[in-house]
This record gives C-alpha cells, sequence and structure tokens, in this order.
C-alpha cells in the first residue's frame, strides 16, 4: 500500500480522537467553555472522521490485498546507545480494524444518544470531556503496535471508566464504587506494566511485529519460549481479568452500572468490559506458545461464564442483569480464545457489543416496553420454568439462589482477605507515627478542627460504603 | 574572538539575596508581593540565561567569570554542569509559582522576605561546584524554616532534632571523606555518615517524621518549597555516588525502596490533606534514589527526569491543594467536601497534577517511572514489580482524595470561592509545562542522559574502589569503552571534566 495513503488514514484514526481531547480540555482549563451544541457537534465531527478513516483503511487493504499495515509514528523518546525506544506504532490488521470501526461507531450512536439523554444536566461537559478521554484510549489501544502504546490506551480508558462511575458524585455509592473499580484496574495496569517490560527486556522491543516473529494476525507464529510465555501470559491474563471484570475481579461490574446509561452502555455492555479479551486475542502468539496458559484461559473464561449466569439470574434491576449477562458472554468469549477459535471470539465481540448496545441504552425504557409487550398479548408475560427449575433439585437452587444473591461473596473476600489487612497494618503505623513524633516534640502536637469528631457537614454522603469498609 | 561573558549564576543568586533585603522594607502587602514576583522572574530568567550559556559553550568552560584565581583562590565557587543546568531554574521556577499562587490573606504567615532568601539558598546549593558549597548551602537551607518555625511560635523540636543531625552527620562525613588520601581511599564510616545525613534530609523512613511534623506546623508554601526541590538527591547525587562502594548504593537503594513503598501507602491511609501530600511526595522522591542507586545510564537517566517531573508535577499539586486550603481551612479527608459544584476548574487541575505525579501517560513521569522500571528489571526484577505497584497505591490515593475533596454535597458558599486569576496562571503554567513534557519528552530526556553520563563517569573516575564496585557502579558505557568496544558519549559536547561532579 501506498505510504501516504497508508498513514492519510492510519494517522486520522488516531488524530481525530486526540483533536477532540485536545478541544474539550483546552475549552475546559484554558479559553471559555463549549455549549452543548458545540461539543455535541464536535463529537459528531470527529467521530465520523475517525470512522472515515478506519473504513478508508479497510478499503485499502481490501483493494491491494494487504493483511497488515504498520503506521509508524516515531520514535516518542528513543536512547539508540542504550537500546532504549519507546515507539508509538499503529497496527492495522484483521484483528484492529474491526475493533476500531466497532469502536467509532459504538461512541458515535452513544454520543448521539447521550446528547439527548444529558440535555441540560449539569455535568453534561464533565460527560463528554471523559468520554473523548474514553475514545481516545479505546482507539490507542485498538490500533496499537507495540505493547507500551497499548498500555498508554488501556490506561486512558480506565481513568475515564472510573471517573464516568462517579459522575453522580454528589451521591456516596457511586464515588465508593468507582474507587472499587479504579482499585482494580490499578491493580491490573500493573500486571499489565510489569508484563510488558519483561517483555520488552525479553524481546529487546515491545513491537507485536518482534514478538510474533512472522505472519499477520491470526496465522502468527510465537518467538518466545514457554517458559517466560506462561508467565508474562499469566500477568496478561491478571490485566485482561481486572479490565474485563473476569473472576475473581467480577465484583466491580455491577457497580459499575452506577454511572449515566450512555457510558454503562458502551463500557460495560459494549467495548471497556471487552477490552480484556481485545488483548488475549493481540498476544495471540503468547497463548500459542503455552498451553498450560490456554487451559488458564479457558478455565478462568469458563468460570466467569458460569458464575455470570447464576448470578445474573437473580439480579432485580435491568443494568445489573444486563452488566451479568454481558460478563457471561465475556466469559464465553474467553474461553474461545483459550481454545484457539480467533475469528469466533471477534465476531462473537462485534455481535455481543452491538446488541449489548441496544440493550443497554433502551434500559430505561424497559417498563413501558413491557407495558407495550403485555398490552399486546392481552396480559401477563407467561413465565417458563428454566433449566435448573426444571432439573435442579430443590437444595441445589436454594444454595444457588442465594449464592447469585450474595454475588459469590467475591468483594467480601477481596475485602477481607486484602483491603481490611492493608487499612488496619498502615492505620497502626500512622498510630505509632503520630506517638513518636508527639514523644519527639514533647507531646505538643498540632491540632486541627478534624482531628475532633464534629458533625459531618455532609450528610448526604455517609462515612463507609455500604457494600464494605471503604480506605477512607 | 573574545566574548564579554556575564556572571549569570553569581547574579541569579544575589537577585533574591538583595530582593529579599529590599522587599522587607516594603510595608505594603501588595507591594511586596508584586516586588517579590518581579525579583522572582529575574531571577528565573537569569538562570535560563546560564543555562542557554552552558548549552552555547558546548558543555565547555561552564564556571562563569573568576577573577581571583590569580590571587591564589582557587577555582571558581559557582559552576553550571549537565547535572544542574536544569535543576536551578527549576527551582527558580517553584519559588515563582508558589509566591505567584499566595494570596494576600497569607502573607503574615508565609514571609516574603524569607522566601527570597530561601530561593537564593537553594540556587547557590546547586550551583556550588565544590563539596564543601554544597555542604554549607545544604545546612543553611535548613535555617529559613527554623526561623519561620519560631517567629510563628510553632513548637519545632522534631524538625531541630532531625536537622540538627543532619547538618552533624553532614559535616563529619565531608570531614572524613576529604580525610580520605585519594580517590577511593574515603574511610567507609565517613560515607556511611554522608549516606546517613542524605537519608536524614530526604526523609527515608525512619527518618522522615520531620517531614509530616513540618507540613502540619510550617506554612504550606514553605514546607512545599523546602521539600520538592529535593536537595538530599542532589546531595547524594553530588556528594555521595561519586565516592560510595556498590554496598553502600545498594543499601540507600534498599531504604529508598522501602521509604517509598510505605508512603504509599500511608498516603492511601490518611485523614488530613497535608499528611498526605508529604507521603505522595516521601514516595516519589524516595523513587527518585531507587533510581539513582541502579547506576545504569537508563536507571540514572528516568531518575534524574523524574526528579524534575516529580518537582514539578508535585509543587503544581501542592499548589491545588494550597489554593483549596486557602478557601476551606485545613483540609480534612475523613468527609466528603462536596467542593466540585464550587471550584470545578480547582478540580480539574487536582486531578491532572495528582495524575501527572504518579506518572500517567501522557504526563513528564510517564516516561521515567518506565526507564526506572525498566533499569530495575534488568538489574533486580523484584525491584522493578515493587516500583510498579507503589505507583498503583499512588494512584489509589490521588483518586481517594480527589473524591473526598470534590465529591459529595456541600451547602453553597456566600462568598465566590472561584479560582483567582494569579493561582490560575501558577497552576496552568505547571499544567502546561507537565504536558509539555510529557507529549515530547525527548529532548528533557537526552539532557537527562548527558548528566546521567557525566554522573557515571565520575563513579568511574574514582579509583581502585571503582574497580571493587564491579558489576553494579560500573556503567555498561563504561564497560563498553574498557572494552574497546566504543565510546557512548562519542558525539555528545565535550563536557565539563569529572571535577564537575565529583569534585575529586
Amino acid at each position: 500500500m501506498n505510504e501516504w495513503v497508508a498513514r492519510f488514514f492510519g494517522l486520522g484514526a488516531v488524530a481525530a480522537p486526540a483533536l477532540l481531547l485536545a478541544v474539550f480540555g483546552l475549552s475546559t482549563f484554558f479559553t471559555r467553555r463549549l455549549g452543548e451544541k458545540a461539543m455535541a457537534r464536535w463529537t459528531a465531527a470527529c467521530v465520523s472522521y475517525g470512522l472515515f478513516s478506519v473504513v478508508g483503511m479497510l478499503l485499502a487493504m481490501l483493494w491491494t490485498g494487504d493483511r497488515e499495515v504498520p503506521v509508524e509514528i516515531g520514535d516518542w523518546v528513543a536512547l539508540p546507545a542504550e537500546g532504549f525506544h519507546f515507539r508509538l506504532k499503529f497496527l492495522f490488521d484483521r484483528l484492529s480494524v474491526p475493533f476500531a470501526a466497532l469502536t467509532f461507531v459504538l461512541v458515535g450512536v452513544t454520543g448521539a444518544f447521550a446528547d439527548r439523554y444529558l440535555h441540560r444536566e449539569p455535568g453534561y461537559r464533565r460527560f463528554f470531556l471523559y468520554f473523548a478521554v474514553f475514545l481516545l484510549g479505546m482507539v490507542v489501544a485498538s490500533l496499537a503496535g507495540t505493547i507500551e502504546t497499548l498500555f498508554l490506551g488501556w490506561e486512558l480508558v480506565g481513568l475515564a471508566s472510573a471517573l464516568l462511575v462517579a459522575f453522580f458524585h454528589e451521591r456516596a455509592a457511586p464515588v465508593f464504587n468507582a474507587q472499587r473499580i479504579w482499585t482494580v484496574y490499578r491493580f491490573s495496569d500493573a500486571a499489565f506494566l510489569i508484563a510488558a517490560l519483561t517483555l520488552h527486556h525479553l524481546s529487546g522491543a515491545g513491537d507485536f511485529a518482534t514478538l510474533t516473529g512472522s505472519g499477520p494476525w491470526p496465522a502468527s507464529r510465537p518467538t518466545i519460549a514457554p517458559g517466560p510465555a506462561l508467565g508474562i501470559g499469566l500477568l496478561l491474563l491478571l490485566a485482561a481479568a481486572g479490565k474485563s471484570a473476569l473472576v475473581p475481579f467480577s465484583g466491580w461490574l455491577p457497580r459499575a452500572m452506577e454511572g449515566p446509561t450512555p457510558s454503562s452502555a458502551v463500557f460495560y455492555g459494549a467495548l471497556s468490559v471487552h477490552l480484556g479479551a481485545y488483548l488475549l486475542l493481540r498476544v495471540d502468539p503468547i497463548l500459542k506458545a503455552s498451553p498450560p496458559l490456554c487451559a488458564c484461559v479457558v478455565a478462568i473464561g469458563a468460570a466467569t461464564a458460569v458464575f455470570g449466569v447464576v448470578v445474573g439470574r437473580v439480579q432485580t434491576d435491568v443494568k445489573t442483569a444486563l452488566a451479568y449477562a454481558s460478563l457471561t458472554q465475556v466469559g464465553v468469549i474467553t474461553a474461545e480464545i483459550g481454545l484457539g477459535f480467533r475469528y469466533l471470539a471477534l465476531v462473537h465481540i462485534i455481535g455481543h457489543a452491538c446488541q449489548r448496545t441496544l440493550q443497554f441504552l433502551r434500559s430505561p425504557s424497559l417498563l413501558q416496553d413491557y407495558r407495550v409487550l403485555e398490552n399486546a398479548l392481552g396480559g401477563p408475560i407467561p413465565h417458563v420454568a428454566g433449566i435448573a427449575e426444571r432439573r435442579f433439585p430443590a437444595e441445589l437452587r436454594r444454595r444457588l439462589y442465594r449464592f447469585g444473591l450474595e454475588r459469590g461473596r467475591l468483594d467480601e473476600a477481596l475485602d477481607r482477605f486484602l483491603v481490611r489487612p492493608f487499612v488496619r497494618a498502615f492505620r497502626w503505623c500512622d498510630g505509632m507515627e503520630r506517638r513518636w513524633t508527639d514523644f519527639l516534640s514533647g507531646g505538643r502536637r498540632p491540632h486541627h478542627d478534624h482531628d475532633h469528631d464534629r458533625p459531618r457537614r455532609h450528610a448526604a454522603v455517609p462515612q463507609s460504603s455500604p457494600d464494605g469498609e471503604a480506605l477512607s | 574572538m573574545n566574548t564579554i561573558r556575564l556572571p549569570w549564576l553569581e547574579m541569579a543568586i544575589l537577585a533574591p539575596a538583595l530582593g529579599s533585603i529590599w522587599v522587607k522594607f516594603r510595608r505594603d502587602p501588595e507591594v511586596a508581593r508584586g516586588h517579590a514576583l518581579a525579583i522572582g522572574g529575574l531571577s528565573l530568567a537569569l538562570t535560563m540565561a546560564a543555562w542557554v550559556d552552558f548549552k552555547l559553550l558546548g558543555g565547555r568552560d561552564a564556571s562563569g567569570p573568576w577573577p581571583f584565581s590569580a590571587l591564589g583562590l582557587g577555582a571558581p565557587p559557582l559552576a553550571v554542569d549537565e547535572l544542574n543546568a536544569p535543576l536551578m531554574p527549576l527551582g527558580a521556577l517553584l519559588y515563582l509559582l508558589t509566591i505567584l499562587g499566595t494570596l494576600r490573606t497569607k502573607f503574615r504567615e508565609f514571609s516574603l522576605p524569607r522566601t527570597l532568601a530561601s530561593e537564593s539558598i537553594l540556587l547557590a546549593l546547586f550551583a556550588a561546584s565544590t563539596s564543601w558549597g554544597v555542604a554549607s548551602m545544604m545546612a543553611l537551607s535548613v535555617a529559613p524554616r527554623y526561623l519561620e518555625l519560631a517567629s510563628n511560635r510553632l513548637p519545632c523540636r522534631v524538625y531541630l532534632i532531625h536537622m540538627g543531625m543532619f547538618i552533624a552527620f553532614l559535616v563529619l562525613g565531608e570531614l572524613g571523606v576529604e580525610r580520605g588520601s585519594g580517590p577511593g581511599d574515603q574511610p567507609v564510616w565517613a560515607i556511611l555518615l554522608l549516606t546517613l545525613a542524605m537519608l536524614i534530609r530526604g526523609g527515608a523512613a525512619p527518618f522522615h517524621c520531620w517531614m509530616t511534623d513540618l507540613f502540619e506546623r510550617a506554612t504550606f508554601g514553605t514546607a512545599l518549597l523546602f521539600v520538592t526541590p529535593m536537595t538530599a538527591a542532589f546531595g547524594v547525587a553530588r556528594l555521595v555516588v561519586p565516592v560510595a562502594p556498590t554496598w553502600d548504593l545498594r543499601m540507600i537503594s534498599v531504604l529508598s525502596l522501602a521509604t517509598a513503598i510505605y508512603a504509599a501507602g500511608m498516603a492511601l491511609v490518611q485523614r488530613d490533606a497535608r499528611r498526605f501530600f508529604c507521603y505522595l511526595f516521601l514516595s516519589h522522591s524516595s523513587l527518585v534514589l531507587v533510581g539513582i542507586e541502579t547506576a545504569t545510564p537508563i536507571g540514572l537517566t528516568g531518575s534524574l527526569s523524574l526528579w524534575l517531573s516529580v518537582s514539578l508535577s508535585l509543587t503544581g499539586f501542592g499548589l491545588v491543594l494550597r489554593c483549596v486550603e486557602a478557601r476551606v481551612g485545613r483540609i480534612s479527608l475523613a468527609e466528603f467536601l462536596g467542593l466540585y459544584q464550587q471550584i470545578p476548574t480547582l478540580a480539574g487541575l487536582f486531578l491532572l497534577t495528582g495524575l501527572a505525579s504518579v506518572g500517567f501517560p501522557g504526563t513528564a513521569g510517564f516516561i521515567s517511572i518506565e526507564m526506572i522500571v525498566e533499569a530495575a528489571m534488568e538489574t533486580m526484577p523484584v525491584v522493578g514489580a515493587l516500583v510498579v505497584i507503589m505507583t498503583a497505591l499512588n494512584g489509589l490515593a490521588v483518586i481517594r482524595v480527589y473524591f473526598q475533596i470534590f465529591a459529595g454535597r456541600s451547602d453553597s458558599s456566600s462568598i465566590d470561592l472561584r479560582i483567582r486569576r494569579p493561582e490560575r496562571i501558577a497552576v496552568v503554567v505547571t499544567s502546561l509545562l507537565i504536558f509539555g513534557g510529557g507529549l515530547w519528552p525527548q529532548w528533557g530526556v537526552e539532557g537527562r542522559y548527558h548528566a546521567a553520563l557525566r554522573l557515571l563517569e565520575t563513579r568511574s573516575g574514582s579509583g581502585e574502589r571503582a574497580d571493587a564496585r564491579e558489576p553494579m557502579g560500573r556503567s555498561a558505557a563504561i564497560r563498553r569503552a574498557a572494552d574497546g568496544g566504543g565510546d557512548r558519549t562519542q558525539g555528545l559536547p565535550s563536557a565539563p571534566t569529572a571535577t564537575a561532579f565529583g569534585f575529586k
């Protein structure tokens, strides 16, 4: 393919969301604020241009028969004498192009929906600013040609996700849930970064091309030894599990439903929740190099799917039920990847994302839809007994029901074994430090208003999370 | 052709020193503030000129004109080199932004003359070309903070105990190192004392209590300016690295890493914003030392880059916290303050500077942390993993505090709490620099790489003990040169000799 054509379409796909973020960011901090109409138009224009670029690239690839088109921006940082390079490189292939196109389509649809849904909301600008961060993160992550570039996008998606969950930040629950999500994301990001740097250390570069050796996706062959592949792969699986809410990190997914419906749709129904699966598809050569790793991927995927089915059945609000339905499908997709069905997984991702976005966006009208349905049927919708009701003994059903209602106690386990010991240990250290400082200063310690228990000024916000101990 | 060279460094140091006296006699606080800003700006311009001068000279003849050499008064006491060239403008900028972001109501506690005097001492410390010059300025820099605590009648025993130990160890260590007959012959006790002095000054655990105490008692601006230039890291680079054996560097590295993780954990459970900031800062400043002690070109480059980015981003972050504090008093993290509705711009800037401080992608710290982790992965993979976990914890702490301060529902204030123009300028300038450094990092990283190579040269140039430091103390560059595999410094400007760093 002509290099100029590749650069025109390739850079256009990345530049459009970058421009959108720059415009929204600059207008927020440095110039006068944009109005709702202007923000909606900017979003529509940039998303359209990004989609045009990706489709243009796809057509050019089909025309020329190229299956893999790298677009190099160059070294972001390079110390050639030390062999240190941080390259910004984007890769257009059979995996990234459909995912990037899907991103633009769903973000465009959700953006148009949100423009009306959040009309005259005080947080309208904030929503679209975070939305622009998310779009840039998703596009960079899907088109990344190096693992470092993928990490860059990955982090942006995580930040936007957490901030949007806390969109209604005058209430306590969204804030606590956002903190929980951010915590899971940060630790999965840490696993990702360690994996990326180890990979960089082993292969001398973070390029997927170097990693995959030869052949475009999914025919790429591994060049990494089975031992390191297992270690790095497990770290990447941890990162993917955190991002896609796979077991044992599934507890954050229903919490994320506190955000506004458009963000729930695009993040947890469509794109963000599939990013972990996308990562596993992208590092496919590592999976090929290590059968035990594939087994782990299948096991986690299957466990997540079963967990999603059991818990999703007993949810009482539509968004949470949809979240667990998403989780079930993501689990199945992960298992497919582990079993080696790459194309099937990709098609599954695209289909599931589109269907789930539609369901999420329609969810605020669910009661109305039911009413229409019941009117048409002339009575209540008949209840049909499922497999569990027909085949499972009552005791097992009761146990499963309780398991589902308590959401597998996954969050409680994390709280009990990780969060509380951590907070207690450091609070103890804090207390000891204060005593030591008091001793050194002769018992004269500074007193501030908040050293004493005073009535809270903000009664609307409780001190601890309704779902467990908060870090504060 | 003979050119007239101006003594930029001397002028940059003298400007705030004389300005301090000038401002002291201005009665009107607004006039005093205006003059202090002008003097801070002038000082920044002069340090920038010194840096440009150094670059134009290609790294040679970096000291200013010194007319007393002929009289037997030795080498010039001040010099610019790769290490301190950007640090001096950075120091001047931090002072300028802090003065700019200080509201009129704070002038009774935050003394402008004392601040300018501190700036002069800091610039002299960075510019000093002799080890005693560095040591004496480090000791002297303790005084203005003590004077503030004393003048505000605040207890200062914790500060005095720690700083007393610091000065005593510094002086004894320097005397001991001077007694060494030659490079690599310094007594172990002297090196240990020097190391200990730097650890105390840098706030390494368990010697960090003075820092939390200072943040709790002194004005935020004063505490901020005392710690953010990271003079302890400078002391380590100038005084310890050239003479320290491998085990000593490893000891500093382990202690710094432990401090970094401990402080990250402590930042997460704090209920007071100042203490939170203090621990966040401690965590990052310790990380700078971890990078220095990897003693590899990549690790050192990352560390020196992180030094600049952390100084800048945490100063910005501190200034935002200070702006919030100026509006609502001491900030409690035990409840939600709900300030977003009233100060949305500050909320955004808080998030921005906070994430920059933890090395979020696109900000100045990202590449630096990545380089440190990469270097650590080569020397000791566990360290790399721990550094990553530490940054994850700091990220959690920043977001948690963001929500504590800005989330929730608050009663609307009867007065306008929005950010004032000088505050906005101060924080926005910091943010622009953070983004500039993050989006176009190559220039800054390259400069720091040259400084890292020079720093490693000083270690290899310290005689027989340097050989005993293998493999950690000897850089890949030097090893390659020794093996005849080419000189990594080829193509670099012919830099000042090792004396510029090592004084030996």
